[in-house]
């Protein structure tokens, strides 16, 4: 069965500023501001290109990380529920 | 209200109204260099009002109200009016300021460049402010540092200075006794004894400052210095902020272009002399 499909905000809705290896999310449409680290920022900018499940998502992410190993996928699935909870991404 | 009086502190007018005449008398004494508001009309009114109609008289208990109530603030005692209405101004400002990004900050200036102290309670950010306004620097503010969001400088807010407990003595030495409030003893905190600013410090209470630096002292510590990175410094300074989240984007916008221009340091200091040694370090480095 395939997993759900997510979504996020269009990159003018949420304003990131860089600060020291992480970021600085404001949020537009719920007026929060969010502090992430990697790869919190790339999975947002990788669902830019549309919906993806999380093995779509993984794909897109490779193409321009390093994202190695039997474990990406739980871990990409873990950063996917902490996004989902703050509002930054949501399913289709 | 039976008692009334109007000031203006930076670029905020109270009216503090009261059911007593003493707190006001205090209140007066405290600030009677402050001019009135400006253009006649409050930003801000604090009441304070016996709890129960019959405790005007009988063990009187203060209540703080005003445009904006904390629906569980404990009265205080009548001998703790003054502190009532101290509070009563913070209050206002915590829950109603929304013209200024406010951050619970010490601010002291010195060539037009303002250096923004903050830290939990206790950690001493008002002594310093409050010694270094006696020692050649020019005192803004030692609770709330009022950051202008469009043009990113900080505006005064010097309201009389708040001592609590070891500081006291500190400033006593240092202080003419007529720039004094009452000491009082007991309260929530403590011992607390209000001092008014100097006459510089009101005299210049309408003129703002560029920010230059951050510093987060700790009081209490053996001598420490490390740089604090900028996002932990996003970090400290939105939970340092009462209305960052009603300001929405002007106060991401604001505080992001505060952090980008200005170093950041964490400082530990056993003595208030280390403190203001390790500030004049700390500052000729950045002007040179």
């Amino acid at each position: 069965m395939a997993g759900p499909l997510y979504i996020a905000d269009c990159e003018s809705a949420v304003l990131t500023v860089a600060l020291d290896g992480l970021s600085v999310l404001f949020h537009q449409p719920s007026g929060m501001t969010h502090i992430v680290a990697p790869p919190a920022p790339e999975i947002l900018a990788a669902l830019q290109a549309g919906p993806a499940d999380a093995p779509e998502l993984l794909r897109r992410l490779r193409v321009l990380y390093d994202f190695e190993g039997d474990e990406a996928e739980s871990a990409l699935h873990a950063r996917l529920v902490e996004l989902e909870a703050a509002g930054l991404v949501r399913r289709a | 209200m039976r008692h009334r009086l109007d000031i203006q502190i930076g670029p905020v007018a109270f009216r503090i109204g009261s059911a007593w005449k003493a707190p006001l008398d205090a209140l007066e004494r405290l600030y009677s260099s402050y001019p009135p508001p400006e253009d006649g009309l409050a930003d801000f009114t604090v009441r304070l009002e016996p709890e129960k109609p019959w405790r005007r008289f009988i063990r009187p208990s203060v209540a703080i109200k005003g445009d904006y109530v904390l629906a569980d603030a404990a009265p205080l005692s009548l001998a703790h009016g003054l502190l009532a209405a101290e509070m009563g101004m913070n209050l206002q400002m915590a829950l109603g300021q929304k013209r200024y990004l406010l951050l619970h900050a010490a601010t002291v200036e010195k060539d037009g460049r303002a250096l923004i102290m903050t830290g939990e309670s206790g950690a001493g950010k008002s002594t310093l402010a409050a010694l270094l306004g006696e020692r050649g620097w020019r005192l803004m503010g030692d609770e709330f540092a009022l950051l202008d969001m469009a043009s990113g400088d900080l505006l005064p807010f010097p309201r009389a200075v708040s001592l609590k407990n070891g500081a006291i003595k500190v400033m006593e030495a240092e202080v003419a006794a007529d720039r004094f409030g009452p000491r009082l003893d007991g309260t929530p905190k403590g011992a607390i004894r209000h001092m008014r600013p100097n006459e510089t410090a009101i005299a210049r209470m309408g003129e703002g400052a560029t920010p230059a630096l951050i510093l987060f002292p700790r009081f209490g510590e053996a001598e420490a210095v490390r740089g604090v990175g900028a996002a932990e410094v996003f970090m400290r300074l939105t939970q340092a902020s009462t209305n960052y989240v009603a300001l929405g984007r002007s106060g991401f916008d604001a505080l992001n272009r505060l952090i980008a221009a200005n170093p950041a340091l964490a400082i530990d200091y056993p003595d208030t002399d280390t403190a203001v040694g390790l500030v004049e370090d700390f500052w000729q480095a950045r002007a040179a």
